[in-house]
């Protein structure tokens, strides 16, 4: 990774309980699904966090969820718009391609999808989104404007009208056919990505299909 | 393991001494507490008999031990054996010990199940329970029945090592320091599936030799099996060991699972002498051997040969690690999911 760049907050702002939108202005270019390293200071170990906005846009945006003891996230939600924090350049090759294909996403694993979504690659893309609540649902609302009934909005712990009740996994287990030629991208935690990524390969989709990130 | 308390094994020199400044104590008895805990055999702090009987005391109120006892054990023909161990949070970890003629391996784990979920790995169908404690890493080599005979330990059990790099780093300065287990770190090898600034930490702060896992030198296909290759190209980590001085004595190898029909083309060969061009390596060739839902299948014996044959005359050292323990699970994760509470 690249030396870190000192950047300048424009907000920081709670979407969700504990989880936060950071945005900072864009110094970069950068290919949606790509990742940068954050870190308070310069000569801490940065962590990763995948862009949350489109690549036309003006501003960075991630999202964040705070990690109850974690080194990171519990000092950085307390940041505000004008402090500084230290970005590395953009990086990684979770890049999805033109053609159809499923984003399968739980918790903060839709920022991938959400930058590929605002930068205009979400046409002929169906998106599974999963959390345990409703408010983790995160960019619901431009989901639904913008992906119509291709888009799958599911929470585990509570039962809302107008979202599916159960895991992604479930979900994906209870759809008649999946498409063994089509591409499916997970993005979240390895359980997700294991589990979902075994129910597909046992559902007849080739494992060069199924491209997988990890949020470790 | 219970953490009620503190424990002691697997606590640093340095920390010792800070423990017991806090306790009041003189600071010579942290290093009377290293000689009982890594260099003899007890196993209570009432034990510590050249402690005085007030640092006894104060030490039982705050700390236990900390060493526990492999819970099963697995015996396969070959002579290798699986132990498996439990973690404080109550999961399972594997510990694999194989004899050889001249040298005895110990496998130890670093995670309770795996986050980087590799596809041709069981562990990694664990998902993720918890990171293991330097104590809990250390513990796999002091409570093994062989402890003494064992000649080399490899970090390529359950979990990926530098994903829990602190505990990892200091169950690595004990087992190396003069004050620890002082085995040389020529004896101790890491691997890694290739976590660029965690190799470079480690290439900075220890000694001990670096595996990384390969599996395959095109980064397209290597993304398909191993989804670490999103964040850290294998390039990147190619460009990160070249970029450290790693003088003679020190040793990297890259681990290459070969798979039937995926990764032992002419093009791998090729590939392989291309990328790995001016590293002193060695590639450590391992059979697959399928685990339960795996889309991927193993290759036969004379495949195995051919792939080597054909790396050798590119000048690559390369060797097959020859398959071990194949009657008891001893491909990693399988005997601990088995033991595994749902998650
Ligand atoms: C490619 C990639 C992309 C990512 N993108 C995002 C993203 O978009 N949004 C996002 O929110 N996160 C993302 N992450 C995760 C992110 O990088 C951080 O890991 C996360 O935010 C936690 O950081 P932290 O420093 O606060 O916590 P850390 O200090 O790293 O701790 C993380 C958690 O683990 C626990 N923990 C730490 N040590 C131990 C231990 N020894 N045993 C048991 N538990 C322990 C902590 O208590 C805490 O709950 C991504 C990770 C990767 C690899
Ligand atoms: S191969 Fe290693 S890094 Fe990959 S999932 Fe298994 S234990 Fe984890």
């Amino acid at each position: 990774m690249k030396t870190l760049k000192k950047s300048t907050i424009i907000s920081n702002l709670e979407t969700a309980p504990g989880a936060y939108i950071l945005s900072f202005p864009r110094s970069f270019d950068f290919v949606p699904g790509q990742v940068i390293g954050i870190a308070m200071n310069p000569e801490e170990k940065p962590r990763l966090y995948s862009i949350a906005s489109g690549n036309k846009e003006q501003v960075i945006r991630i999202l964040y969820t705070i990690k109850p003891g974690g080194k990171l996230t519990p000092g950085l939600a307390r940041l505000q718009a004008g402090d500084s924090i230290f970005v590395s350049e953009p990086f990684g090759g979770f890049i999805c391609g033109e053609e159809p294909a499923f984003w399968v996403a739980t918790g903060t694993g839709i920022a991938p999808f959400a930058s590929m979504f605002y930068s205009g690659v979400s046409n002929n893309k169906v998106l599974i989104q999963g959390n345990r609540f409703a408010s983790g649902l995160y960019f619901r609302e431009d989901f639904e404007k913008g992906m119509g009934n291709r888009y799958f909005p599911s929470c585990t712990r509570e039962e809302v009208e107008g979202l599916y009740y159960g895991r992604v996994l479930k979900f994906l287990s209870e759809k008649e056919t999946l498409d063994p030629g089509l591409k499916y991208y997970l993005c979240g935690s390895a359980e997700m990505v294991v589990d979902v990524r075994d129910l597909l390969i046992e559902r007849g989709v080739p494992f060069e299909n199924v491209v997988a990130e990890i949020f470790f | 393991m219970e953490e009620k308390q503190g424990v002691l094994f697997g606590k640093t020199l340095r920390q010792l001494e800070s423990e017991v400044f806090e306790l009041g104590l003189p600071r010579y008895t942290a290093t009377q507490i290293t000689d009982w805990l890594y260099k003899k055999d007890v196993t209570s702090i009432d034990e510590m008999s050249n402690l005085s009987k007030e640092a006894r005391e104060k030490l039982s109120e705050r700390y236990e031990m900390g060493l526990s006892e492999p819970v099963k054990v697995q015996v396969s023909v070959d002579g290798t054996k699986k132990y498996l161990y439990r973690a404080h949070n109550g999961k399972f970890i594997e510990t694999a010990y194989i004899p050889e003629r001249d040298r005895h391996t110990l496998c130890v784990s670093s995670q309770v199940g795996c986050k980087m979920g590799c596809l041709f790995c069981f562990t990694a169908k664990q998902g993720f329970q918890g990171n293991l404690n330097a104590g809990e890493i250390l513990n796999q080599i002091w409570s093994l029945p062989e402890r003494q005979l064992i000649t080399n330990i490899v970090y390529m059990g359950m979990g990926e090592p530098f994903d829990n790099m602190e505990a990892v780093m200091q169950s690595l300065e004990i087992l190396t320091a003069e004050y620890g287990l002082a085995i040389s770190p020529r004896r101790i090898t890491v691997s890694t599936i290739g976590i660029i600034p965690a190799i470079k930490t480690f290439l900075e702060l220890s000694s001990c030799h670096l595996a990384v896992s390969l599996h395959s030198p095109f980064e397209e296909e290597r993304r398909r099996i191993m989804p670490i290759e999103h964040v850290y190209s294998l390039t990147q980590v190619l460009e990160a060991i070249r970029s450290f001085p790693l003088g003679k004595q020190r040793r990297i190898s890259f681990e290459y699972i070969v798979f039937k029909d995926l990764n032992h083309s002419p093009r791998h060969v090729k590939e392989l002498a291309r990328i790995l061009n001016g590293i002193r390596c060695r590639i450590n060739l391992l059979r697959f051997h399928p685990v339960p839902g795996t889309p991927l299948k193993a290759p036969d014996e004379k495949t195995l040969q051919e792939f080597k044959t054909a790396l050798e005359k590119k000048g690559l050292t390369t060797t097959i690690r020859k398959s071990r323990g194949q009657d008891i699970y001893a491909a990693c994760g399988l005997l601990s999911t088995k033991e595994q509470q749902p998650r």
